[in-house]
């Protein structure tokens, strides 16, 4: 039996211009979502269904979209929790962090939660799925990946690290249907309070000397940072030299 | 002993009185001293003036005994300095921080949150405490510096290893258990993200995440992949960046430990299967843990490879190494190549010019293998040899191989008593 897999999209922010793209961790969601399930796959997305961005979406070889039709300023999660729930997925892929909006990355959890779906984070791969238990690829810092095996269905955010998505073709992006639904009217009560501003600049962190007297800020601000040079090993027969780096590489764990 | 300099009134009162019967005593121990002639006018041996100090040049003491401090009274080493000790007796709330403990101790970040924390006990007042709520193996021994007041060690092998579903789990415990004003926690990669995320899920809390700026009212926060500053009023749990705050440095704290109540944990639908064993050279170079870097000193390229490769390390060159074509542009380590961030950093025959050094400014642990003592990279290193590197390279993937052959027939037997 193949299985349901949908794919969260939304609008993306190109980091330098500013202007609207397609996301690139929900890009990669989608194209890990194609090596899934083929055209199968059911790409979703709240909003807007006239949104120009959801074309570059369907131009990757979806023959169809799904929108939630619904104002900028409501609540995604209760329209997509119950269509999730309806549609009965086996594998829900999301990005980590929208690029647009608050950006907080809580939807996949709040959606794990109201599921009750397991959720993993920081997905690089999904590398099968066998007897309701896929085996996962995560992404973890430092370029190394964690295996984990997780029951079906659950909810998967990915990380950058997953295959870049393909290149998105112009025409068939046009000739895509986009499938509108109604979506929630509830509206995100709490963020009407917040106000919101461009970024500013962090400051750099100085670095402050709290010297108490004249002779430690002086040697504060002529001392070399260096510290003192460690262990030499000079006379030792090249089996100790090279055991004592051996413990060293052991005891950093670098070595397993 | 302490570092100052103390006068000896008495002895410069000695040596001020020419008719105090220990003043020939005092001024002969003073090189330079007076001599009268027989005229009675002061004469000066101009060889006699000065010392030779310790680096052979030779010193003139113009203090004329106000520095007669015993010889050998001015230790050289500083004394430890006893910060005050901050004390919280039974506190009305706390402020709980998770830290990331990458390797079992506190990052950087961390400690910038902890610092955080005291800052928003000090604008809310009332008697609060900040505890660190650790899971796993915990090898920090500086927690009371860090401005840790309890420490709250979750043990168990349920939450060893990859559990956040375990550890949510006992977090939502702790919860119910304390009085809990804010949950800190670090925004970063190495799963404070994940795990805050999972608990304010939990929770039903709304969090500020990627917070920059936090104090007791407002929290401003990044947002739309910080290009927007978000300013809210500040909720009960805080993701937050790098530098929020300014980490503890002038007080040392009590951490004592903190007791949960058993927490039952329902079966894991996430199960972990370890860590995948990656190619280390598709790791990028910025990012390895462990690089092995060759130098002019190499002499033995295959030896090189064979080596990187037996250690699981990945590949790094100094400029004349990939000049003389040996190894490709892109593994080139320093100004002009890639700046690291390695744990480990093995420098092979590498003599440690400038434009090197500065591309391995963020290393943790640099061990030089080198011929010469007196290089630059010696004085970096935290453990250097010296020697012939094929020698020494030699002597490594000896022990290398050796070590995966008794991991492996470990592995073996386990499987077999298992079995
Ligand atoms: C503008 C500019 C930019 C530069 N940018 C970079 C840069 O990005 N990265 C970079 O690396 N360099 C850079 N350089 C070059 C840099 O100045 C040095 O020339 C270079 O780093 C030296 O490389 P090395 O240490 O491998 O060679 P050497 O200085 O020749 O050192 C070789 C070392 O190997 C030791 N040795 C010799 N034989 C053996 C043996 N058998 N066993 C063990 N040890 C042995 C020697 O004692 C010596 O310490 C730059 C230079 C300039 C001018």
């Amino acid at each position: 039996m193949p299985h349901k897999v949908i794919s969260l999209i939304s609008v993306g922010r190109h980091p330098q211009s500013g202007r609207s793209r397609r996301a690139d961790q929900d890009s990669r969601a989608v194209e890990l979502g194609l090596k899934l399930a083929g055209t199968d796959l059911d790409v979703v997305h709240a909003g807007n269904s006239e949104e120009p961005v959801l074309r570059q979406y369907a131009g990757m070889g979806l023959p169809k979209v799904t929108v939630l039709e619904q104002t900028e300023s409501a609540d995604a999660l209760p329209a997509l929790s119950s269509y999730l729930k309806a549609q009965q997925a086996d594998i829900v892929l999301t990005g980590v962090r929208a690029e647009s909006g608050e950006s907080s990355g809580m939807m996949p959890y709040l959606l794990s939660e109201q599921l009750g779906w397991p959720i993993v984070a920081r997905v690089a791969d999904i590398v099968e799925i066998k007897d309701g238990e896929a085996q996962v690829l995560l992404a973890l810092p430092r370029g190394q990946r964690r295996q984990v095996t997780v029951k079906l269905p659950f909810i998967a955010s990915v990380d950058n690290a997953a295959q870049a998505a393909r290149q998105s073709a112009f025409g068939p992006g046009l000739r895509a249907k986009m499938a509108t639904q109604s979506g929630s009217t509830e509206d995100d009560s709490v963020r009407v309070n917040w106000s919101e501003a461009p970024a500013k600049a962090r400051p750099k962190r100085l670095k402050v000397v709290k010297a108490k007297t004249a002779a430690d800020r002086f040697k504060a601000a002529t001392a070399k940072p260096q510290g003192g040079s460690g262990k030499v090993m000079k006379n030792e027969t090249a089996q100790e030299k090279a055991q004592a780096i051996f413990d060293l590489l052991i005891e950093e764990k670098v070595i397993r | 002993m302490s570092d100052i300099i103390r006068r000896d009134p008495r002895a410069e009162w000695i040596m001020r009185n020419r008719l105090h019967p220990l003043h020939d005593q005092y001024m002969s121990q003073e090189e330079g001293g007076e001599v009268r002639g027989p005229s009675g006018l002061i004469r000066k041996f101009p060889h006699k003036v000065g010392f030779i100090g310790p680096n052979g040049i030779k010193r003139i003491d113009r203090l004329k005994g106000n520095s007669s401090a015993p010889k050998g009274k001015r230790s050289a080493a500083a004394q430890e300095v006893q910060l005050p000790l901050h004390k919280v007796e039974n506190p009305d709330y706390y402020i709980m921080v998770v830290p990331d403990m990458v390797g079992g101790r506190l990052t950087g970040h961390d400690k910038d949150i902890l610092g955080l924390a005291h800052k928003l006990i000090a604008e809310q007042g009332g008697n609060g405490a900040v505890v660190a709520v650790c899971f796993g193996e915990v090898k920090e021994e500086h927690f009371d510096t860090a401005g840790v007041d309890r420490v709250l060690h979750i043990e168990g092998e349920v939450f060893e290893g990859y559990a956040p579903e375990a550890r949510v789990q006992a977090l939502a415990k702790v919860e119910a258990q304390y009085t809990v004003k804010h949950w800190l926690f670090p925004d970063s990669i190495h799963g404070g993200c994940d795990l805050a995320s999972r608990l304010a899920a939990r929770l039903g809390e709304r969090p500020a995440t990627q917070a920059w700026q936090v104090n007791a009212e407002q929290t401003v926060s990044r947002g739309a992949s910080a290009s927007l500053d978000i300013t809210r009023k500040t909720p009960k749990i805080l993701m937050l960046l790098e530098e929020c705050a300014d980490a503890i440095d002038e007080t040392r704290h009590e951490a004592t430990p903190m007791t949960l109540d058993e927490v039952s944990v329902s079966a894991a639908t996430i199960k972990d299967k370890g860590l995948m064993a990656v190619d280390p050279n598709a790791i990028p170079m910025a990012e390895a843990e462990f690089i092995l870097s060759a130098g002019n000193g190499i002499h033995n390229w295959d030896q090189f490879h064979e080596a990187a490769k037996v250690l699981g390390a990945t590949e790094g060159a100094s400029r004349v190494a990939v000049d003389d074509g040996f190894m490709p542009r892109s593994r080139q380590v320093g100004a002009t190549g890639t700046w690291v961030t390695a744990r480990v950093y093995v420098a092979v025959g590498i003599s440690g010019a400038i434009q090197h050094m500065q591309g391995i400014g963020q290393v943790d642990k640099v061990v030089a293998i080198n011929t010469d003592a007196g290089c630059d990279m010696v004085k970096r290193a935290a453990l250097s040899v010296i020697g012939d590197s094929e020698e020494i390279l030699a002597e490594l993937m000896k022990l290398a191989a050796e070590h995966k052959q008794t991991s492996l027939s470990d592995q073996a037997e386990e499987n077999s008593n298992a079995a």
